[in-house]
């Protein structure tokens, strides 16, 4: 062996170097694209003429990018600057790699580089596309181990899918047993930033913002048939505080007693696949009867993880969508409920003191502004107007558009200065039904705000200012408004039903890479194994399991090829040796130095009733094994001799 | 190819060898791997019976020459002599121009004698007076022996034992084969009976057969491995030579062409290994040893 690759070798490598940093071109700062353009058409160069660079050559090359990614990332530390690290410490790497460890070292840490993707992104597609990677690198491990050094790329391919598929069962067994330990299983926090979601504060745009976009809120499968479209409310943060422009939560330290809930009627069981948004919240029907587990809910029933949701997760709850909610208001819901900020939006406070004159009930004054919104000229668009300082008397009174933040936001006011509490609800209303995989799709785009005012007796209410304006919004959801649908992502819009279609069946697929490849934690590990063995696991089972089934895989893999190794590859030879071991366990001795001849005599001697077929079996070795010319039909008898030899 | 021929020569040699069956293949496969053939025995068992009837079975020429101390070179060559009417030297060709030359007790004679017809056997012509003379062909050797510790011999030095293809040994004969010898009349007058089963031109087609004679890769490979063993084995003090291993290559196809086939058995090898190699190795405990020397081989070395 020698230990200089050949140039063949170093090509491989350059390729498969190209289709590993690829993917991570996107968050590698700019500099490093020029870097790795350099490198990679030195190291050609260098390959085709034989050089080699000195050590003072790359170690200022290597100090200085280390110093330029130290300063593009203000750090070392953290995902994002160590994979840029590792990027660039491989790619000049490349400049040293002059020998057969090198290069070795070079694709262990290229292998390394490639799984580092998924801490960026986990969809299907970098699922597949890894695959090209990993099958470009072990072709150059191939190239590079095989003593023959120049191979036909064809081979060297087949055999690499070849040893990747034979990996296949052990990467099953670790996929399924290896334990979840959950340090071990969480992303450095850099990688949650620019995650999209329900913020815990709502100001005019700030809902109509997430509209645009069609990432996937959740899913969710309902147990049985789900809700009509217009009871789809899920419940997000409540929003109490208003100070003239955004709406907030409480304050944490604000110790609410928890309000009762009283369900009727049926329940509806669902299980909800959450995406990522970093935040706490986890989105129930409106309400949630019993939660899902691990999680509390606020007072105002708005249902929190423990954790912030830094990974897609999976939960199951209960909700009944007749209820009734805190009958009883106590006197610290009440104030929250009724907070306005003073002499702020003048017009509207008039309008509703002029109500209170009128000393009309809270109903009444609920049905008067709704009436208002839907016969008072207002619009429902996502691109509103800006609105001035006075934003709700802006609103309510010259521009008249908005978006359900808008209406939400100023029914609640209008409600608070008539006296009647209310506040602000967001989260998502509706969603899309796949009928491919018959789940419930809901996509940034159906977040929602809407209002809950507390009436005598009833409790809290949900009112949907939004269904006055536009009903079809709550209705049918947001593709069917006609009203600047064209924002819509286009898979989000009705009229191209082939797309749409496809749309579904792709996200049906998507939905199933979540839940079962993703989705695929600790939680899932352990319900599976509960419901195969009856029992429940611990990580140390697993642990256990794992290296049980690692051995029971690899122990007669490795005795086979051990055993591979040893049989003669000549079918010929191979087909004598089974020969010669019926012989023996006829309890013939065997000798090694024994020739044929001598062996069938002694097999005659030992075994007269077979003399015909001994005979006939050495000649057709003889004239096989070591005559010029081989003979196929010779060679079907003697297999079938053999075969037939007891 | 023809087996006839082989077939006829045997049988021709068997009526007067009697019951030594593999003695008298060995020799004639020696004859047709083209090599010289030393037989050693004691006095009295056939030595030069055997050599007689190889060379009149295949209608060749025979001479013989009785190795003694006072042998000299000139009488195996030949000498130049001045023809007074021709006023020139004439060359008076000596034993040596034959086809077969039964060098009867080799060890007898002083090693300046010996080497003489080594030389011949080993080169197929002769140089004398500065001109060189073709032998004829086929040209073939066999020599005599007696065991090398009996009284009056010049052992045959390792160099030039290797010369010769085989050593092989008569021994004495089985009850049945002696009790036949007994019963017949006129014992070595025998041989004048034997009538030619073939000639020169039959001898060097079979010569080519030999050649011919297929020996696959696996055979190559025990063949190497039989080799290595003799150099790499502390049993031996020498092993054996590349010229060896070509002796043995072409005994064993000589061995496979007298059995009928045209292609080479591990066997085959095996069954020539013996009087192949026995003369060329060294064993290191020297002695009564040597004889099972090609017998360890054979044993301590596997069939690929």
């Amino acid at each position: 062996m020698t230990s200089k690759p050949f140039p063949n070798d170093s090509n491989w490598l350059l390729a498969s170097l190209f289709t590993v940093m690829l993917p991570h071109l996107g968050h590698l700062p700019f500099w490093m694209w020029g870097l790795m353009l350099l490198v990679g058409t030195w190291r050609f160069h260098l390959t085709k003429n034989h050089a080699s660079l000195g050590i003072w050559v790359i170690l200022p090359i290597a100090a200085a990018a280390l110093f330029g990614i130290a300063f593009s990332y203000h750090g070392l530390f953290g995902r994002d600057s160590s994979v840029a690290l590792l990027a660039c410490m491989l790619t000049l790497k490349l400049l040293e790699s002059n020998n057969r460890r090198d290069f070795i070292i070079l694709i262990l840490g290229c292998y390394f580089l490639t799984v580092s993707l998924f801490l960026f992104n986990q969809s299907i597609f970098a699922g597949i596309y890894v695959l090209l990677p990993l099958t470009l690198l072990t072709c150059t491990l191939i190239g590079i181990s095989h003593p023959n050094g120049q191979l036909p790329p064809r081979f060297q391919i087949g055999l690499a899918i070849k040893i990747l598929v034979q990996g296949v069962p052990l990467m099953l067994v670790l996929f399924l047993l290896f334990p979840r330990i959950s340090p071990l299983w969480e992303l450095p926090t850099d990688a949650y930033s620019g995650m999209t979601g329900l913020s815990d504060s709502m100001e005019p745009g700030a809902i109509s913002n997430l509209s645009l976009s069609d990432a996937t809120a959740f899913r969710a499968e309902f147990k049985g048939s789900p809700p009509k479209q217009n009871q789809l409310y899920w419940r997000g943060p409540v929003l109490w505080n208003f100070d003239g422009r955004s709406w907030k939560m409480l304050n944490q330290n604000v110790d609410l007693s928890k309000e009762t809930l009283a369900s009727t009627g049926e329940s509806v069981r669902y299980t909800v696949t959450l995406e990522p948004h970093n935040k706490n919240w986890l989105l129930t029907l409106d309400m949630p009867s019993q939660l899902p587990k691990d999680a509390t809910a606020s007072p105002e029933l708005q249902v929190l993880s423990q954790t912030p949701v830094r990974s897609r997760i999976r939960y199951e709850a209960v909700s009944n969508l007749k209820y009734t909610l805190s009958p009883e208001l106590n006197d610290l819901e009440r104030i929250f409920a009724l907070q306005l900020p003073d002499h702020e939006n003048p017009r509207s406070l008039a309008l509703a003191a002029s109500w209170k004159k009128a000393n009309l009930s809270p109903e009444a004054i609920v049905n008067k502004t709704l009436e208002m919104f839907r016969t008072d000229k207002f619009y429902y668009t996502l691109k509103p107007p800006l609105l001035g300082v006075d934003p709700i008397d802006d609103f309510l009174f010259n521009t008249k558009r908005g978006f359900c933040e808008h209406f939400s936001g100023s029914f609640v006011f209008l409600m608070r200065a008539s006296g009647i509490p209310a506040r602000v609800v967001t989260g998502y209303q509706g969603g899309e039904l796949n009928p491919v995989g018959n789940y419930l799709i809901v996509r940034q785009s159906d977040a929602h705000a809407w209002s809950e005012v507390w009436l005598k007796d009833k409790g809290w209410v949900r009112v949907d200012p939004t269904a006055a304006v536009s009903p079809d919004r709550v209705e049918s959801g947001m593709e069917s408004l006609s009203i600047g649908s064209r924002a819509l992502p286009i898979f989000e819009r009705g009229d191209h039903p082939f797309l749409r279609n496809l749309y579904h069946h792709w996200d049906a697929i998507n939905h199933n890479w979540n839940q079962w490849i993703l989705g695929y934690d600790d939680k899932r590990q352990t319900e599976l194994f509960e419901l195969l063995t009856g029992k429940r696991l611990s990580w140390e089972d697993f642990t256990l399991g794992m290296i049980i089934c690692v051995s029971m895989l690899s122990i007669p893999t490795y005795l086979f090829l051990v055993r591979k190794l040893r049989q003669p590859v000549d079918p010929v030879l191979r087909l004598y040796r089974a020969f010669q071991a019926k012989l023996a366990r006829k309890g013939l001795p065997l000798f090694d130095h024994e020739g044929p001849v001598d062996l069938s005599e002694r097999a005659i001697a030992h075994f007269p009733d077979e003399t015909g077929t001994i005979i006939s079996i050495i000649q057709h070795y003889n004239k096989l094994r070591y005559q010029s010319q081989f003979d196929p039909v010779s060679f079907k008898i003697f297999r079938r001799l053999i075969r037939d030899f007891k | 190819m023809n087996k006839q021929p082989i077939d006829s020569i045997i049988a021709s040699i068997s009526q007067v060898i009697l019951g030594k069956d593999k003695q008298i293949k060995l020799s004639l496969a020696c004859l047709l791997a083209g090599g010289h053939l030393l037989i050693e025995d004691i006095p009295g068992v056939g030595k030069t019976t055997l050599a007689h009837a190889l060379a009149t079975s295949i209608g060749l020429d025979f001479r013989r020459i009785q190795f003694t101390s006072d042998l000299l070179p000139a009488d195996i060559l030949g000498v130049s002599v001045y023809d007074r009417n021709a006023a020139n030297f004439k060359f008076h060709p000596g034993a040596v121009f034959t086809h077969v030359l039964l060098a009867d007790e080799i060890n007898r004679a002083t090693p300046k004698a010996q080497s003489a017809l080594l030389e011949a056997m080993e080169e197929g012509q002769i140089t004398m007076d500065g001109e060189t003379r073709e032998l004829l062909r086929p040209f073939f050797v066999i020599a005599t022996q007696n065991p090398t510790h009996h009284i009056g011999t010049y052992p045959l030095p390792e160099s030039q034992l290797d010369r010769f293809l085989m050593r092989i040994e008569i021994g004495y004969p089985d009850e049945a084969s002696e009790r036949a010898l007994l019963k017949q009349a006129g014992g070595r007058d025998k041989t004048n009976d034997i009538i030619a089963a073939a000639d020169a031109a039959t001898l060097l087609e079979l010569q080519r057969d030999v050649t011919g004679v297929h020996l696959s890769e696996a055979l190559l490979d025990y063949l190497q491995a039989l080799l290595r063993y003799s150099r790499e084995s502390a049993t031996f003090n020498i092993g054996l030579s590349p010229r060896a291993g070509l002796a043995l290559k072409a005994s064993a196809q000589a061995w496979a062409l007298i059995h009928g086939r045209d292609f080479v058995l591990p066997e085959d090898i095996q069954a020539v290994l013996p009087s192949v190699a026995n003369h060329r190795l060294q064993p290191v405990n020297n002695g009564e040893k040597v004889r099972y020397a090609s017998e360890l081989m054979l044993r301590s070395v596997a069939i690929p």
